[in-house]
């Protein structure tokens, strides 16, 4: 649920509580109002009526209401004194609504020339009943109105006071450390906004730095590490070359210059991987994919012949990039020779190119690779003593510099779908 | 042939003295800029190895100096920066090619040889290896005057190996040397011998008086008597 929504929800519950409150609040204290200013006019009316019993004392004959507002009957002694001046209320018959209303009764009692009379004096009264329909009514159409403005405000303006947080939320979605993109900041006046774009922008600025940092050493470590392996590779060269070795010798050297051979390709590996990664193959020109894979697939020949795996190559259209051409050959080469190497005897590599795309295809493992873990660095989840564990992820590191899209796909054969323009979204 | 070696990284110089002086050359070496330019400026050396990265100046500078001189040596850029800026640097400023480490000694001597063919001979000549005779422009073989017909890698094969003759070629070495810096990646350099073995054959058909040596499990060795 939004934080817009959320206020709205609590409002509202808020709301009802204050507006049921304020309105039963303001229902008493307007019947009580009307109470008040209604018996103080029976109150005068009384009064008045007894004036003119003084003058006319054919009123006293008003037994029942009839037309008038009032009625007086005596009454004996005995309920004289125990009687004050009392408002009641009480339903009587009329006539134009055909139905009992509501009407405020005063019941008094006075003398008159030494007999006691019960003098009724009645007035309409507010029925209830509707004053508290309309009330209701009222109130509920002026909660809907006031729930309709805070939405209104909610979604003009609080949205505008919040889109500072939208734009840098949708940065963040977007954001890769690896790309070390910038993220723009929106101007804002809002303390909070301001602090949580500060935050973010060390946050930012950390872990770039970290990233940054750790990509170099990396970098560094390759590097180092190049002079000594050439020097203890020359040396225990030098040593074999000394004649006077024994088989037994020689194949405890093979051993040890096989493994060093193997830690300088490794190295090597990592060196182009951080070099693709920190974007330092720059020089872009025209590779024609056709004529690069021609070549490499020729230089491969004499490896697939020994291992007896079939290649063949389908020319369905021109492919021609604007890349940089070492960064080209080394994604053909990885690809063809990992399709060479991860097949069996006898086996066979397709190889398909068209405008956009380039497809390999190779025999191999019976089942599936796990696409998720393909691409990682150092994932041997094929046994395989002398790969480097390096050749996938330089081909996903060349395909994220120019936004190529690999795909994978296993259907008897394993299939490597290289898309060089990926489809727009 | 006289050499210089620049290089300051002293075991690496010795690995490469003691590669070289087994071929008979003469090797002076140079471990900073300072003695390198002295040494450029007072003698005549037939090949430079240049290490590009020296404690107290730059190899490019060096090779300035070498243009402004007009002097006529071979230069061979040696780095471990394996820099492709470096590389085109080194080039336009006249280096004949680019040795990035670590490398294999097969493959030094291959470039030495190579350098040396083009700036003494200007390129044109054959080698001669007893009754073998190699033209590097034309890139064809004669044996006793009879052409051999080698395919592109059996060539490229023969020639390292020549260059290499009577020393130990790795089958790493040959592998990179051959068919690129690329099939390192190749994890396994089994197939080497099957191309090996298509060489051998034909060297025995046409009487070729040399002789491809396994050397278990490392690579190959070329005698010639």
């Amino acid at each position: 649920m939004k934080l817009l929504n959320h206020t709205i929800s609590y409002l509202a519950a808020i709301l009802f509580v204050v507006v049921t409150g304020w309105a039963a609040l303001l229902y008493y204290n307007l019947l009580d109002e009307i109470y008040d200013s209604l018996d103080d006019g029976l109150e005068n009316y009384k009064i008045l009526i007894m004036e003119r019993v003084e003058q006319d004392s054919t009123v006293l004959q008003r037994h029942s209401f009839g037309e008038f507002n009032y009625a007086i009957k005596p009454v004996s002694g005995a309920k004289v004194f125990s009687h004050t001046d009392v408002y009641t209320d009480t339903l009587m018959f009329m006539e134009n609504e055909q139905d009992m209303e509501p009407v405020r009764m005063l019941k008094t009692v006075f003398e008159h020339n030494g007999s006691y009379y019960e003098l009724r004096v009645i007035n309409t009264m507010v029925e209830t009943d509707d004053l508290i329909a309309d009330l209701m009514y009222s109130i509920f159409w002026l909660y809907l109105g006031l729930l309709a403005v805070i939405l209104v405000l909610n979604n003009f303006l609080l949205k505008k006071t919040w889109e500072p947080f939208y734009k840098l939320v949708h940065q963040l979605r977007k954001f890769k450390l690896e790309k070390q993109e910038q993220v723009t900041f929106e101007e804002t006046t809002v303390d909070e906004f301001r602090e949580l774009n500060q935050a973010v922008a060390k946050l930012i600025q950390n872990s770039t730095d970290t990233y940054l940092s750790q990509k170099h050493f990396i970098e560094n470590a390759s590097h180092e590490l190049q002079t000594p392996l050439a020097i203890s590779l020359n040396k225990l060269e030098l040593l074999v070359e000394e004649n006077n070795l024994t088989e037994e010798q020689l194949r405890l050297l093979s051993g040890a210059i096989n493994n060093l051979e193997r830690m300088a390709r490794l190295n090597k590996s990592l060196l182009l991987l951080s070099k693709i990664e920190n974007r330092q193959f720059i020089a872009e020109e025209e590779v024609s994919i056709n004529k690069l894979t021609k070549t490499l697939l020729d230089d491969f020949e004499a490896q697939a012949a020994y291992k007896e795996v079939s290649i063949t190559l389908h020319e369905e259209e021109e492919c021609r990039l604007q890349m940089n051409p070492d960064l080209a050959t080394v994604l053909l080469t990885n690809l063809i020779k990992n399709a060479i190497v991860h097949n069996h005897h006898n086996g066979a590599v397709t190889v398909s190119i068209k405008a956009h795309q380039l497809t390999i295809e190779n025999t191999g493992d019976k089942n599936a690779l796990d696409e998720n873990r393909m691409f990682s660095r150092f994932n041997k989840s094929i046994k395989n003593d002398g790969s480097t564990g390096l050749g996938l992820p330089i081909v996903k590191a060349i395909a994220d510099l120019y936004n190529f899209r690999v795909q994978y796909a296993f259907d008897e054969v394993h299939k490597l779908t290289v898309y060089f323009q990926v489809p727009a979204r | 042939m006289k050499i210089l070696v620049v290089e300051d990284e002293p075991e690496m110089l010795d690995n490469m003295v003691r590669s070289l002086e087994e071929e008979k050359y003469v090797v002076e070496t140079a471990t900073t800029f300072d003695a390198a330019s002295e040494k450029i400026h007072f003698y005549q050396y037939d090949c430079i190895l240049l290490d590009i990265s020296l404690p107290d100046g730059s190899g490019l500078v060096i090779l300035e100096e070498l243009k402004k001189l007009n002097a006529t040596q071979g230069v061979i850029i040696v780095s471990a920066k394996d820099a492709v800026d470096d590389k085109v640097a080194g080039l336009n400023l006249g280096a004949d090619d680019y040795l990035p480490k670590p490398f294999h000694m097969a493959e030094l001597h291959a470039r030495v040889k190579s350098v040396l063919r083009r700036r003494k001979f200007k390129g044109n000549l054959f080698l001669e290896l007893n009754n073998l005779k190699v033209d590097p422009n034309e890139r064809t073989v004669y044996v006793d005057g009879e052409l051999l017909t080698l395919n592109r890698k059996e060539y490229d094969i023969l020639l390292y190996f020549i260059s290499n003759k009577n020393r130990l070629v790795s089958k790493t070495a040959l592998g990179e040397h051959v068919w690129g810096d690329q099939i390192d990646e190749a994890d396994s350099f089994d197939f080497i011998y099957s191309q090996i073995k298509n060489l051998r054959k034909k060297l025995k058909e046409y009487g070729a008086q040399l002789e491809i040596q396994a050397i278990y499990g490392i690579g190959y060795k070329l005698l010639v008597s």
